[in-house]
């Protein structure tokens, strides 16, 4: 039963990660270039574009959820399992969230790229 | 891919390495923390070392963000994963920890990775097709500035 609450509480750190990082990552592309905007409108522009997009704020209550998530979740589970997963997990999901939601190509490349970063992290935490 | 772009790259990696990293000494110093007395928490920020973190990883944000807005999320994840490696670097060589051989194959691993994704282009979505009606006047030659790798 437990280990039902350890891979659940996994499962929900993933998700909000996923969907955290996916809507910043659209909330930014939303914005452009920051780069050529601050040359173009001014930093504080920038800054008031940025904090006026609601992406940015869906991402970072998703990115709260998961936070919490985590916390509930190593009161079950030890943080040398719960932590690596969750991590592994996070760079395969947003492979495929990043491929269906903000129409990436993600070609073998980056599909070896995810999947040897995602064993290097859970090797190197666990 | 300019030399600015190298540099916030490298900084989005040495900021969420640096801020975990003092995150962490900091929390030791201040102890185990109760679920039951979250609060709690709250007085662990008066800890310089987790101050300091929070810095860091406020500055890790503002970074990962400047990155996200000229990179594809499928290009930044990895290319900024050398933070794990760094991490465990920064245990063998400066805090003198042991690092099993396992860990030496996940840093390999990972840096593997890290050479796939960087050989490839950085940006591969369309961001006009992302663009919210609010954003500024089109920039036609946005996409092939973005394409250069």
């Amino acid at each position: 039963m437990k280990h039902i609450y350890i891979w659940g509480g996994i499962l929900v750190i993933t998700l909000g990660s996923v969907v955290g990082d996916v809507l910043l990552a659209r909330a930014m592309k939303q914005v452009g270039d920051v780069h050529h905007l601050w040359r173009r409108v001014g930093f504080w522009t920038v800054v008031a574009r940025v904090l006026s997009n609601p992406n940015l704020f869906l991402g970072i209550a998703a990115m709260a959820v998961a936070f919490f998530s985590l916390l509930f979740t190593l009161s079950w589970g030890d943080v040398s399992l719960v932590a690596p997963a969750a991590a592994s997990l996070t760079f395969i999901g947003n492979a495929f969230a990043a491929k269906i939601f903000l129409h990436e190509k993600v070609d073998r490349r980056r599909w070896i790229a995810a999947v040897l970063v995602a064993a290097g992290v859970a090797l190197l935490a666990g | 891919m300019t030399l600015r772009k190298y540099l916030v790259l490298a900084g989005v990696t040495v900021f969420g390495a640096a801020g975990d990293s003092m995150l962490s000494h900091g929390m030791k110093q201040t102890g185990n923390i109760s679920l039951h007395h979250l609060p709690s928490v709250i007085l662990a920020v008066l800890n310089p070392g987790v101050a300091f973190g929070i810095v860091l990883l406020l500055g890790f944000v503002v970074l990962n963000m400047n990155a996200l807005s000229w990179a594809d999320l499928t290009y930044v994840l990895p290319a900024t994963s050398l933070g794990y490696v760094l991490i465990a670097l920064i245990a063998r060589f400066v805090l003198h920890e042991q690092v099993s051989l396992l860990r030496w194959l996940g840093i390999v691993l990972i840096s593997g990775g890290v050479g796939f994704v960087a050989g490839g282009p950085m940006l591969t979505s369309h961001p006009h097709h992302e663009t919210s009606a609010t954003a500024v006047e089109p920039e036609p030659v946005a996409v092939s500035r973005g394409l250069e790798s």
